[in-house]
């Protein structure tokens, strides 16, 4: 449904799935069933099913991208999808689920809040089930949907669904994947008929949970992993150096964006890497002037004092202990076809500011299929590992585990400017 | 953990927070300015992020030369009340130049704007051009990144596109190499039209409801213009329309429509079963893939 609330909220989630799932068709399906598909493209998709010879609509191809995967049948990278209901609005990051694709499942991953794993009944958990609900884990995602697809192809059995269940919780365990820190839901359902997605259909009877879209619609999107702590990294600095406007002519803003935590009018605040000390003096956004900013709101803040700040430092609040530091250990994923390279300069770009990075150890890999360590000297494509690194100059760091926005940066080749790696901060030295 | 965002105040921020970055990384940003919907969108958003200070960019318009009269009007008020500097880049100096060469007088316009665009963009050596499109419109945009790399040559490789994770976003170039800003790519159309009425921002006339002579051809309804003339075998209606989106005059068509005010389109957009582009922008159909080749070739 096409809403005309403007209070709805933001909910961005990811689907993973194995080649073949019914990833597309379960997307497809969440936009058809909530009248997000429009008349135009939907007799695009006609046309296409029957060209390709199929008696139903075939929803896969509502998703489907560019011409180049559509030669190769398959899709290569992250797209983003949207639809709205009464409550909110959906953000869909939809990557591939191949084996050789775990850069483009982080990349997804990133920005969600929620994960959808989806589960083929007639195969239960498969490798990529297992490697998938790890890269969640990784990049910290805190809702789970375990969603049980082609429940049609094996008679709606209640069993077979419970058996999937339980397979998947004896597994979610022993990666340490539960509650309190991470919480998972189950449901079946048949992507294909549109069973329990956004109706119930008549098949699963004797499923009394709430459908995938109810699932949706109800989970709580505050991110109980930002910490509390005030985080604002300047991006920009406004000085309209205005000399016919008095108000306008010595005028000094600081532009951006609260990355955790709470801003008040009169807080006292240090600016982070130089430590100088003042106060909140106001707080806009544009003309609007607002009292306190918190979370996710980009503002134009001002000092009761003339200290010299620019873009990369971080405004904190005064009794914070948080320094800059120069070493640190993160997960990083290799995300570059070029392998890195130990012994080179990389640039870290991390919230507004950057520094140059040397790698001081490898100090293992992880087997994403095994899910266990191994020793490595070097890393290429889709390979993960924990990477100790020494910074040129000291960045304002939180664990990634505390701080997904402060505790996650990109790696930067010098050369070509392409962005080669992410990393989430495990500890700081 | 206060209050939770609004998607309007969340979106808002997202774009907020991406100009900023691209004034602190880019050398020299651009924004796009048509006086469409979406640019309007832009300029407000431009103003919560940068006032009271000035843009820290120029605006500019590719001019087709093939412009209803009301939003050329509406551009260079708009641009005068927020008092920033416009540059206009106009086809019909590429044509001069011989640097576009159009197969026939009355052929649609669109598809040579990056010609334009890209000859602007070299000469005024920008580094980042910021855009309305936002990742709805078509297919080919469901992949864009927020920041898009495009090659000296003003292309988009989709297969080599920088990764791009949290809210990190990489603008570096080398010379010649250019970023495509894209501040509202998380927004639907049913999002543009909400900000527009939260905001109140003011939009060239002819978005709403107005009288207009048509013609019906191959199913879509056609303007009659000097560029766009009627074929002498066709009948000219006066029909209330308006438009959704505004662009050259002989690829852009209006929709039937009574509503006359931001809040009765709201609700036609609720209740539409045709998507913006499919509807109004006569050149996307043509292929199914025409946006993806255009885009490889420097387009927005
Ligand atoms: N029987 C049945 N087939 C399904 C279901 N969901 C998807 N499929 C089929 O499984 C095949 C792969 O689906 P697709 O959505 O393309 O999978 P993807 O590779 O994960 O995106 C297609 O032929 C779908 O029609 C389902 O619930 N039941």
């Amino acid at each position: 449904m096409n809403d005309t609330n403007q209070n709805n909220t933001v909910l961005r989630f990811m689907t993973c799935g194995s080649v073949d799932d019914g990833k597309s068709t379960l997307i497809g399906r969440l936009l058809y069933d909530t009248k997000t598909i429009l008349t135009d493209t939907l007799s695009q998709i006609e046309k296409t099913s029957k060209k390709k010879g199929m008696s139903a609509l075939d929803l896969s191809l509502i998703t489907d991208g560019l011409q180049a995967e559509r030669e190769q049948g398959i899709t290569i990278d992250v797209a983003y999808r949207y639809f709205s209901t009464g409550t909110r609005k959906y953000i869909i990051a939809d990557a591939p689920g191949h084996e050789q694709y775990t850069r483009n499942m982080v990349t997804a991953a990133s920005t969600a809040q929620l994960a959808i794993i989806l589960v083929d009944a007639r195969k239960g958990m498969l490798t990529q089930t297992r490697r998938h609900s790890y890269l969640t884990k990784l990049v910290g995602i805190k809702h789970i949907i375990v969603a049980i697809n082609k429940m049609d192809l094996v008679d709606y059995s209640e069993e077979e669904y419970k058996n999937i269940c339980n397979e998947y919780k004896s597994f979610a365990s022993a990666i340490k994947l539960e509650e309190p820190n991470v919480d998972i839901k189950f449901v079946p359902m048949s992507a294909l008929n549109g069973d329990m997605i956004v109706d119930r259909g008549r098949s699963l009877s004797w499923y009394k949970g709430p459908t995938l879209l109810q699932i949706l619609e109800k989970i709580d999107t505050t991110e109980k992993t930002n910490s509390s702590f005030l985080r604002f990294p300047v991006q920009f600095v406004c000085r309209p150096r205005d000399s016919s406007n008095e108000k306008l002519h010595d005028f000094r803003a600081f532009m951006g964006r609260v990355e955790s935590g709470l801003m008040k009018i009169n807080d006292k605040i240090k600016v982070l890497p130089s430590n100088h000390e003042s106060s909140i003096k106001e707080i806009r956004i544009g003309d609007k002037i607002i009292t306190e900013a918190h979370a996710e709101q980009s503002v134009t803040v001002s000092l009761n004092d003339e200290i010299d700040i620019s873009r990369g430092d971080m405004l904190i609040h005064e009794d914070d202990t948080l320094e800059g530091s120069k070493s640190f250990t993160a997960n990083v994923c290799w995300l570059s076809e070029t392998n890195l390279t130990p012994n080179r300069t990389y640039l870290i770009m991390h919230t507004s500011r950057s520094s140059k990075a040397r790698i001081s150890s490898i100090n293992n890999k992880i087997n994403i299929n095994t899910l266990e360590t191994e020793q490595a000297v070097e890393l290429k494509t889709n390979d993960i590992a924990n990477i100790k690194f020494k910074l040129a100059q000291p960045l304002v760091l939180d664990k990634y585990s505390q701080n997904r926005n402060t505790g996650s940066f990109i790696i930067v080749d010098e050369t070509t400017f392409h962005t080669v790696g992410a990393g989430m901060i495990e500890t700081i030295e | 953990m206060k209050g939770k965002l609004s998607h309007l105040d969340w979106l808002e921020s997202e774009a907020i927070h991406i100009m900023r970055e691209v004034a602190g990384q880019c050398a020299n940003p651009v924004l796009l300015f048509s006086g469409g919907k979406d640019s309007l969108c832009l300029l407000r958003i431009a103003e919560k992020a940068f006032r009271p200070g000035r843009f820290p960019f120029p605006l500019m318009h590719i001019d087709t030369g093939h412009n209803y009269p009301e939003v050329i009007n509406f551009r260079d008020n708009k641009t005068k009340e927020l008092g920033e500097r416009l540059i206009v880049a106009s086809l019909e100096e590429s044509m001069a130049k011989g640097t576009i060469v159009l197969k026939s007088a009355d052929e649609p316009r669109n598809k040579y704007q990056s010609i334009t665009l890209l000859e602007a963009i070299e000469e005024n050596g920008f580094d980042c051009c910021i855009g309305g499109a936002r990742r709805d419109e078509e297919k080919a945009r469901a992949k864009e990144r927020i920041m898009s790399f495009r090659d000296e040559f003003g292309q988009w490789d989709p297969k080599n596109q920088r990764p791009e994770l949290w809210n990190l976003y990489n603008a570096k170039v080398h010379k010649g190499e250019n970023i495509r800003a894209f501040p509202i790519s998380n927004w639907t159309e049913m999002d543009v039209w909400q900000y527009i009425e939260k905001e109140k921002l003011e939009l060239p006339s002819i978005y709403f409801a107005h009288k207009r002579d048509v013609v019906k051809r191959n199913g879509a309804i056609v303007p009659i213009t000097e560029v766009t003339p009627a074929a002498s075998d066709e009948e000219v209606e006066n029909m209330m329309v308006r438009f959704r989106t505004v662009g050259d005059i002989t690829c852009t068509a209006p929709v039937a429509s009574n509503a006359d005010s931001v809040e009765k389109i709201i609700i036609e957009t609720a209740s539409t079963l045709i998507t913006e582009r499919g509807e109004t922008r006569l050149d996307d159909q043509v292929s199914e893939a025409s946006m993806e080749q255009r885009k490889k070739e420097g387009y927005f």
